[in-house]
């Protein structure tokens, strides 16, 4: 599955925007793009593997440091450019994800990978606090680091459901070697500990989604498919915008009232102890 | 050096380090200002870990104290590396995004209530997975909203370091204090060495783990604030110090172009010397000190 990383995010990048190619002040690993969305115009951002790439911890679709910082700049520019406006008017960002984690890499890592990937967070985050509406669309992996770093800011999440999306905090070989136990036994107990699950339909019972998508083949979608797309980001656009602007909505969910009982009630709690 | 008493001065330094998580947020107080908010007592443990015949902690490893410092509002956040590893649950995660938020809407409604966060771990604890990872990425957008209006300053003391999704809460973080013996990075050595080989990276190599990601080398380079020796004192002081000058003129994270920048020159066709980049990098100031 893992040589598929990247692809489709491309297709989707380009079903979407109808560019295929990073700007020439880019990495080649950073699409962005303008294209319409419902009734405005979005800042489209995605992550794509660059074989060629000058730091050979990325070249598999790995978010590093050039990654990141781009991303940082181009939303960055964006919420510039909107100040002016009303909250009402600022851009949408689409972030499409199919991110393979972040860099494993020394040189990363000596040259602060760390603060690269915050930025990009705090790019992502404050656009949102700014009223920017944030929408990240999963359409194939979104793990760890790397979706710290792209798309997990956002107001709405969506993604497909399909076998081919992964949501998680690390990808399965690693986490049965760092948890001493075999793939089998960690792909067993997801399918009894959700938040250890590596299915989106398991993922969604923890309400962090706003929208599950359908795609006969996400890495070939029919035109159909691609307006169906469209349709669903301008929704998640206009519910964002009827939100907040932090990140409170994901526990209002049903799904998030029976998964997440302990957070909330940790979050009851420390407001009648606080004063 | 031998005190008259007899005890050698490193023995009464009194050691940051030796102290427990719940210690440590406790010695950054105003004497008698803090009390302790939804604490062991109040029993809000892992509903993940049992399933897993993991014992679970009262407090999930997360102290959170309020009070003052240097009778200014103030809350601290400590993990407790003794547990797990300090790693992130759904509780500790929450314990921390609730009372960041907390700290937020005081601030805003003009109480501006400082946030310090004690941060030992290596990250997002595997058991919870992606309710883990969701409250990191929680925890990191608190983290900025109430950087808005106070400063939020992570201490690094040691000797689990910072790893994983909470170094991107220490690099959204106004000020890092760390130790010597503190380490900050988003992939811990074993990490490195099990995903991208030996060769990439030695984890048995201690020499060049401290070069990497121990403290002198992250704030010679501008990555981190201050570097302090491990005694409480120093640590509390240096805790007030940036508590009462408030935010700093721009935020490391912020510094897009700047650091954007710096990546673009580095040479990238061999592995980076770290002492020259703290060479290259510590000579320009970058926290908006200028």
């Amino acid at each position: 599955m893992s040589e598929h990383i990247g692809l489709r995010g491309q297709t989707w990048f380009a079903a979407l925007t109808g560019r295929k190619e990073a700007d020439p002040g880019d990495p080649k690993s950073v699409l962005s793009a303008e294209a319409r969305i419902g009734q405005e115009t979005g800042l489209f951002l995605c992550l794509t593997p660059n074989p060629e790439s000058r730091f050979p911890c990325v070249r598999d679709g790995q978010v590093g440091l050039e990654e990141a910082y781009a991303l940082a700049a181009h939303v960055r520019w964006a919420v510039k450019e909107d100040r002016e406006k009303s909250k009402s008017q600022r851009r949408p960002f689409i972030a499409i994800v199919d991110v393979k984690s972040q860099a494993y890499g020394r040189r990363e890592e000596t040259a602060g990978i760390f603060l690269a990937a915050a930025a990009a967070a705090d790019a992502y985050a404050s656009a949102r606090m700014a009223g920017h509406p944030i929408i990240a669309l999963v359409v194939g992996h979104a793990l760890s680091g790397g979706f710290l770093t792209h798309g997990y800011q956002a107001n709405r999440i969506l993604a497909f459901d399909d076998a081919g999306v992964m949501i998680h905090a690390m990808h399965k070989e690693a986490a049965a070697r760092i948890t001493r136990r075999s793939v089998a036994d960690l792909e067993r107990l997801g399918h009894e500990i959700i938040p250890m699950s590596y299915d989106v339909r398991d993922f969604a019972k923890l309400g962090l989604l706003y929208k599950l998508l359908h795609a006969e083949d996400p890495l070939h979608p029919t035109a159909t498919e691609i307006e169906q797309v469209k349709q669903a980001l301008a929704e998640a656009i206009e519910d964002a915008r009827a939100g907040s602007t932090d990140l409170t909505d994901r526990f209002a969910s049903t799904e998030a009232k029976a998964a997440r009982k302990a957070g909330i009630a940790v979050r009851t709690l420390m407001e009648a102890q606080w004063q | 050096m031998i005190a008259t008493n007899g005890i050698p001065a490193f023995v009464n330094r009194g050691s940051f380090i030796e102290l427990n998580g719940r210690e440590r947020a406790q010695a950054l107080f105003d004497e008698g200002s803090w009390r302790e908010l939804v604490g062991p007592f109040d029993r809000v443990q892992s509903p993940w870990l049992p399933l897993q015949g993991v014992a679970p902690q009262a407090d999930d490893g997360c102290i959170v104290i309020k009070g003052e410092i240097a009778r200014k509002p103030a809350v601290a956040i400590s993990l407790e590396s003794a547990f797990q590893g300090g790693s992130i649950g759904e509780v500790s995660g929450a314990k921390m995004s609730v009372a960041l938020d907390l700290a937020a809407r005081d601030s805003a409604a003009g109480k501006l209530t400082a946030a310090i966060l004690l941060l030992e771990t290596g990250g997002v604890r595997l058991q919870e997975a992606n309710l883990g990872l969701a409250a990191v990425a929680e925890v990191i957008s608190s983290v900025l909203h109430l950087r808005q209006y106070a400063p939020v300053i992570t201490v690094i003391a040691g000797t689990v370091g910072c790893f994983g999704g909470m170094a991107l809460a220490a690099g959204v973080s106004s000020y890092v204090v760390m130790t010597r013996e503190a380490r900050l990075g988003l992939n811990g050595p074993e990490v490195i060495e099990q995903e991208s080989g030996i060769e990439e990276f030695d984890s048995s190599d201690r020499g060049l783990i401290w070069a990497i990601h121990g403290g002198e080398q992250r704030v010679c380079m501008g990555l981190a604030d201050a570097l302090v020796e491990d005694r409480t004192d120093e640590i509390a002081a240096r805790v007030h110090g940036y508590v009462a000058k408030g935010l700093p003129h721009v935020h490391r994270s912020q510094q897009v172009a700047l650091y954007r920048d710096r990546i673009a020159a580095l040479d990238a066709s061999a592995q980076i010397d770290p002492l020259q980049l703290r060479q290259q990098w510590g000579s320009e100031k970058s926290n908006g000190e200028t």
